[in-house]
């Protein structure tokens, strides 16, 4: 009985599958459409949240038939995004119409701290924020730390043992533990480690002493009650997590969010870029994404076009003073 | 016996109709994506990961397993056939598969990656069944000094695999190492060896583009030179015969296929190692201990039963950090966490409790999957058999086309191609000077875990080396392999001290 | 050989020293607290990569290794012309992706191969020549949505994705 009603189930989505894209090619026949697959840039590795992000957004568009041409996504990890930005700015004089990236805050780090790649996201088409990722401090159940105070008498009573573990030099983790030590005057150590995952086993596996990760990251562990988080980096709490305050509740002014974006090629026609835009406010709106977004507490409302570009800049200038501040410029 | 509810329970789901279609039909997709240089089963998982939204979250992942499991069967293939390793983790199967394949004994090679693999996979699957959550914990407890050691381990369990030249196989690891860090410094933040200025090396240089290069390319070059157009690849024929007797010599080599699925699958479970480390070590621990071990590397079934049994232990293995504690053990598994994510389940500790449907569902499909993927390889072998027979001007032309196509799709990058087709030449010169190549390839997939373990370890303890042998468990591992490492040493100086003797006398 | 084996040994161990210079653009020294640096891990392979290609030139002039005692040519006419021949093929091939794509390099390359340097008949040579193109398309593009590149043939396929993707 349950099996054939999974696969009745299966059969409707393959028969509503079929209708959306028909009723998709009649309706849109005049505007500007993909005439080739759409190649979709991932700025980070496999496995990765950005690459899980693209990989949904794909999935989403695909399920619906809500793109003439599919997505094939392109993981381009190298040099921290620089490789995948290089790509974008190459399609500027080739095909700019066909190529859209994923990304995420080293959209802005990584031009800034190589000038050499001759990168700027100003020229970048803005397509559309999709989310905003949080981020929050956390520690091992059996550390016993139960609160932000607990938390910085041990650490400060550890100095330079106290390991803070994070993804990559000079990028977001280490932007928060900078900030960490600076306001609670602490000396925590930081290593980096290739992604969110193994940074979640370093604390998991009590290698490491805290971590500043995504909820999605910890959440397995969270689940199993094996990893506590302590404050949040966001405006208000995050709805999944009450018992966490912000840090802003808690006096230190400070809120930092990992933009989810979609972006263009550099030199995108109108015509495309209102074409992706639309696609992407399609997905944004969609019962999976707004599931998904719910589910990984994720915040930020949708942008797009012009308010996208002077979010960017805005960010871009807080980046500038965060890395000078660190002495990475 | 709990367990054995379960385990039941999840043969049930696996049985139902939908599901036995699907763990067939992966595969079948799987062995072909897998036999195909270049391609592994990341692509075929990364691909199929948009179409599972047909069907519900527990067939969709029986689905992506069986595909992951049909790869690796198929990495065996394109081993044994091209000479070229179509994933990091079939590289070792190349050492023995390929000379049996010259020899004219490709069903011999055929059948024993196929039944070792078998055999790894179901004793991987029996200890996924029994022990899953505390080997996770056994895994939690690696750090980044336990990793370093292992991965020392499996660097001295290839010195064994030097040619005769010393100073040549340092090189050819020492070149490997080096280009394994070309692009990014994860560890400083840095970009490093942009070779030439050229941007294209701003990304690390894929094993594969190294691996296609010099099996695919340079062994092609090296073929035809030595083969004087000698139209004939190999001779090889199947009967049933012939099929039983090699069954029979394959079923001889059980002791060797238990330790290497033991080993595969214990390395396959700790996260970042994944499979490749763990076939490496089952082939070096296999030539030490096996009583023909001197001519591994010339032929020996053996020599192909340890790795394959290894990978295919070790895939499962890297399932289980995925499952138990939402960390992936190798690309792929990352692809299915990611796939997993998307469906809205989350792995982690609890998730044999939310979701025994689909743990034990996938358990019990793994051992379906890999029965049916022995049958599959078993009937297919004299399908490959008759492409092998084919001249090899036909042949030679359609692996290089292969070569480059499928390096180009590995990163989709031109500039890989181009690199490749350098390592080509490159590896055909050098061969023919008695450089062995296999130390670099090994080291290209070994050298960044290394290396930023290794420096993850040192920040951790202030820069003090003492961190690797101070604790208990990379103690003992690193002592091991320090001892291995410097065996050749205290051999060479026992044999100069020999021959010393004997010109005296 | 024995003069190929000493040319290969020098270039490698200039090759070595582009390496190590390359390496030292990030630091290469133990940091204090933190161990070897960004550039440590290369450079110090570079200079065992060094190390073991004057070993080599040593071998090479005491004549302890096998291809230094050698004095059969590296390379043979016939060596030398299948290299030019296979070489050249598989370069031109890779040079035409480029410019025609895989789906305009591939049939050619094959042609050449198996046509010219394989002498097989002209029924074989386009069997397999045109069938390739068609298996790599629906394989790679379609089925795996790995799309290869097109070169300047791209409109041709403009319509091959409208009916397949």
């Amino acid at each position: 009985m349950y099996v054939s009603r999974r696969m009745l189930l299966g059969c409707a989505v393959v028969a509503g599958l079929g209708a959306a894209l028909s009723t998709v090619a009649s309706t849109a026949a005049q505007a500007w459409e993909p005439k080739k697959p759409v190649e979709f840039v991932i700025m980070a590795g496999q496995g990765g949240g950005a690459d899980k992000m693209a990989r949904l957004l794909q999935t989403v568009i695909e399920k619906n038939g809500w793109a003439s041409k599919p997505l094939t996504p392109i993981n381009k990890p190298g040099g921290s995004g620089a490789e995948a930005l290089i790509h974008l700015n190459g399609k500027a004089s080739s095909d700019p119409d066909h190529t859209i990236m994923v990304t995420l805050n080293s959209f802005y780090t990584t031009p800034l701290r190589q000038p050499n790649l001759k990168v700027d996201i100003a020229t970048f088409t803005p397509i559309a924020r999709m989310a905003e990722d949080t981020f929050l401090l956390w520690v091992h159940k059996d550390s016993g730390i139960k609160n932000v105070d607990d938390f910085v008498a041990k650490a400060k009573a550890a100095g330079s043992d106290w390991i803070m573990a994070g993804t990559g030099k000079l990028q977001e983790d280490q932007l928060l533990t900078d900030f960490l030590n600076a306001a609670y005057d602490l000396e925590m150590k930081y290593v980096p480690y290739k992604g969110g995952g193994a940074v979640a086993k370093q604390l998991a596996g009590q290698h490491a002493n805290s971590t500043v990760n995504n909820p999605s990251e910890q959440e397995g562990f969270y689940k199993s009650g094996d990893t506590v988080p302590l404050a949040a980096f966001t405006t208000e709490r995050i709805n999944i997590f009450p018992d966490a305050p912000t840090f802003k509740e808690l006096g230190k002014d400070f809120v930092y969010l990992m933009q989810r974006s979609v972006v263009g090629a550099p030199g995108m026609s109108d015509e495309a870029a209102s074409y992706y835009q639309a696609l992407f406010q399609k997905v944004f709106e969609s019962p999976e994404w707004q599931d998904y977004r719910n589910k990984r507490a994720l915040q930020g409302a949708f942008m797009s076009g012009d308010e996208l570009k002077a979010y960017w800049m805005t960010e871009r200038e807080n980046h500038r003073q965060m890395l000078e501040k660190m002495g990475a410029l | 016996m709990e367990i054995l509810q379960h385990l039941f329970d999840g043969f049930l789901i696996a049985f139902q109709p939908l599901n036995i279609g699907l763990v067939v039909l992966g595969v079948i997709v799987g062995l072909f994506i897998g036999a195909m240089p270049g391609l592994g089963s990341v692509n075929g998982v990364a691909i199929l990961v948009p179409m599972t939204f047909l069907v519900p979250p527990t067939s969709a992942i029986i689905f992506l397993a069986a595909i992951y499991y049909g790869a690796m069967y198929g990495g065996a293939i394109s081993s044994i056939m091209l000479g070229i390793p179509g994933a990091s983790t079939a590289v070792a199967t190349t050492f023995d598969g390929r000379p049996l394949a010259l020899k004219g004994l490709a069903d011999k090679a055929l059948v024993a990656a196929a039944v070792a693999s078998f055999f790894g996979g179901t004793l991987s699957v029996i200890l996924f069944t029994g022990f899953a959550p505390p080997l996770a914990a056994v895994a939690l407890s690696f750090g980044d000094q336990e990793i370093f050691a292992l991965m020392l381990l499996a660097f001295a369990t290839f010195v064994g695999l030097s040619g005769d030249d010393i100073p040549k196989t340092i090189f050819s690891i020492a070149i490997g190492l080096v280009l394994s860090t070309v692009g990014f410094d994860i560890i400083s933040g840095e970009p490093r060896l942009v070779l030439f200025e050229i941007s294209g090396f701003l990304s690390q240089i894929n094993f594969l583009v190294l691996a296609i290069g010099i099996y695919g390319i340079g062994e092609m070059l090296w073929t035809i030179e030595v083969s004087r157009g000698n139209s004939m690849m190999s001779k090889a024929v199947i009967t049933v015969d012939r099929m039983l007797a090699n069954m029979k010599e394959v079923m001889g080599t059980w002791k060797i296929a238990t330790t290497s699925s033991l080993l595969g699958y214990f390395v396959g479970i700790l996260p970042a190692a994944g499979a490749t480390p763990g076939s490496l070590m089952a082939y070096g621990v296999a030539k030490m201990t096996h009583k023909n071990g001197e001519n591994f590397g010339k032929g020996e079934v053996a020599g192909v039963v340890a790795p394959e049994a290894a990978n295919n232990a070790a895939s499962t293995g890297s399932m289980l950090p995925m499952l138990t504690l939402g960390i992936p053990g190798s690309p792929t598994t990352a692809i299915l966490l990611g796939a997993m994510v998307i469906w809205g389940i989350t792995p982690g500790p609890t998730l044999f409790i939310d979701e025994p449907e689909l743990v034990w569902g996938l358990t019990a499909s793994l051992y379906v999957a890999n029965f049916f993927a022995l049958l599959a390889n078993i009937f297919l072998i004299p399908v490959f058999l008759w492409v092998l027979r084919m001249p090899f001007t036909i042949l030679a032309p359609v692996i290089f086309a292969l070569s480059i196509i499928g390096g180009y799709a590995a990163t989709q990058r031109l500039h890989d191609v181009w690199l490749m087709l350098v390592f080509g030449v490159v590896g055909y010169l050098l061969r023919k000077l008695d450089y062995p190549l296999a130390p670099a390839v090994l080291a290209i997939v070994l050298g960044p875990i290394a290396e930023q373990k290794l420096r993850q370890s040192l920040i951790i303890s202030d820069g003090d080396l003492t961190t690797f042998v101070t604790r208990p468990i990379s103690g003992t591992i690193t002592v091991i392999a320090i001892f291995l490492i410097l065996m050749p040493v205290f051999k060479m100086i026992r044999d100069r001290l020999r021959r010393g003797t004997d010109s005296a006398a | 050989m024995r003069r190929a084996e000493i040319t290969t040994a020098v270039l490698l161990a200039a090759f070595s020293i582009y390496l190590m210079w390359k390496s030292a653009e990030l630091p290469i020294g133990w940091l204090p607290e933190e161990g070897p640096g960004g550039g440590a891990f290369p450079f110090w392979l570079a200079v065992i990569m060094l190390g073991s290609c004057i070993w080599i030139i040593v071998n090479w002039f005491r004549r302890s290794s096998p291809p230094s005692q050698s004095s059969e040519p590296f390379m043979d006419n016939y060596a030398v012309k299948r290299f030019a021949l296979v070489g050249g093929g598989v370069t031109a091939m890779i040079g035409l992706i480029h410019i025609l794509g895989v789906f305009g390099s591939l049939p050619l390359f094959l042609i050449y191969y198996i046509r010219f340097l394989g002498r097989h008949s002209w029924a074989t040579t386009l069997a397999i020549a045109l069938s390739a193109p068609v298996v790599v398309f629906f394989f790679f593009d379609v089925a795996l949505r790995i799309i290869m590149p097109k070169g300047y043939l791209e409109p041709l396929f403009l319509p091959l994705y409208d009916i397949f993707l």
